[in-house]
């Protein structure tokens, strides 16, 4: 159970971005992870709140957004989506592929309350 | 001003407000601020001052990982009674409670700390650099970390080594690599241990443990080893000697190298704005040094 740890790494950052952008309340985070980030989105969520309360990011909404595990072959060039566990090429069936999608573990987004620039 | 005309838009401003900027508005009329910047950044930060530590002291730092009693400190202790009178080596050690492990190190005339996480299920980076205030870097040639027992969690966070070795013990079953791909994925070295009890556990297919290995595109070394019988850690050994002496050229050469595959491989995607990040085209220049 690390997703504690990440969630803290995670709200240590947003409270920078909150401070630099003058926010008053983080709103929505967007965070996209890829099944060999090696962190469960489920077991994220529910670490959420525990590391969040009392912080600007108490009351937002935490979206997670997957990504494919996707490889390029450097053999044939082929692109193709694939097993967590088999990262093979899906077309000639080679190893020599490079991971190009499912491994990201990244803060992508924020939506912030920011109360100089007025809101519509 | 408002944010109805768009009069608050300047050219100075435009880029930070037009969508996709840093202040492009939702809707409701909140801030839209684009980020895309890894979650463990400031875990990867003191990595990367942790790996700077190792290569201005020339010492190379392993990190073994794997389940719990997969014989991780066993290894440790038959490696220092190989290698301990030609190389200088210290351990960190990380367990969840007790000196048990690091007992056992000392016990063998090596210098250990032991990182009582606590209920951290594993190592990060800060921790790391806590331990390494108890070791003098110019004394030493060789600095092992063994990561809390566990095959999911020690995947996510670098700690500032240059090598990962993961075991696969035979009392676990060969379809390891393939349960746990993020782990197996991040070897530079698979080691099969308690290989001695492969006459007795006949369900382990080798063979098959490695093939679960290939399935995740590793080329990394795939070698059964035991503590128990003579000459059978000579694949681990020669491994281990191959990597310092490349440490050695490295440092000669003022370059450095981290594992193959980085817990932020994502950065390498090219979907994440590198410029926003420390270190920015480190990671290419570091992975072509490889091999």
């Amino acid at each position: 159970m690390h997703e504690l740890s990440i969630c803290q790494a995670l709200l240590d950052q947003v409270e920078r971005i909150a401070d630099e952008h003058g926010a008053t309340r983080v709103e929505r985070i967007l965070l996209r992870i890829g099944p060999l980030s090696g962190v469960e989105p489920d077991l994220l969520e529910r670490a959420y709140p525990l590391a969040a309360a009392g912080t600007r990011a108490e009351c937002a909404t935490l979206a997670i957004e997957s990504a494919p595990v996707r490889v390029r072959c450097l053999d044939c060039g082929a692109e193709s989506t694939v097993e967590p566990n088999r990262l093979l090429c899906a077309a000639c069936d080679g190893y020599r592929t490079r991971l190009i999608s499912g491994d990201e573990m990244l803060l992508a987004n924020l939506e912030l309350s920011i109360p100089d620039a007025p809101a519509s | 001003m408002c944010d109805t005309c768009g009069c608050n838009i300047t050219p100075g401003n435009e880029h930070l407000v037009r969508d996709g900027g840093r202040h492009a508005r939702t809707e409701d009329g909140r801030a839209a601020v684009s980020v895309l910047r890894n979650l463990l950044t400031e875990n990867d930060h003191q990595a990367r001052h942790n790996r700077e530590h190792f290569d201005r002291h020339g010492v190379l730092a392993i990190n073994l990982m794997s389940s719990p009693g997969a014989g991780k400190t066993r290894l440790l202790e038959a490696t220092i009674e190989v290698l301990g009178p030609s190389c200088r080596i210290a351990v960190i050690e990380g367990d969840l409670e007790t000196e048990n492990d690091a007992e056992r190190i000392r016990a063998k005339g090596v210098q250990a700390v032991q990182i009582a996480t606590g209920s951290a299920c594993h190592l990060d980076a800060h921790m790391v650099h806590q331990a390494l205030h108890q070791i003098d870097l110019d004394g030493i040639d060789l600095l092992f970390i063994e990561n809390v027992g566990n095959l999911v969690c020690p995947a996510s966070f670098d700690l500032g080594q240059h090598r990962n070795v993961t075991l696969l013990s035979v009392p676990e079953g060969d379809d390891k690599p393939a349960k746990y791909p993020v782990i197996f994925r991040a070897a530079d070295l698979v080691l099969c241990t308690k290989g001695d009890l492969l006459p007795v556990l006949e369900d382990f297919d080798p063979e098959r443990a490695e093939r679960h290995l290939r399935a995740l595109a590793s080329v990394a070394p795939f070698d059964v080893v035991s503590t128990r019988r003579p000459g059978e850690l000579e694949p681990w050994l020669l491994w281990l000697r191959d990597e310092l002496q490349a440490q050695d050229t490295r440092r000669a050469l003022g370059r450095t190298i981290h594992p193959l595959i980085q817990p932020d491989g994502a950065l390498l995607h090219g979907d994440a704005q590198e410029g926003e990040h420390h270190g920015h085209g480190h990671f290419h220049q570091a992975a072509q040094s490889h091999g």
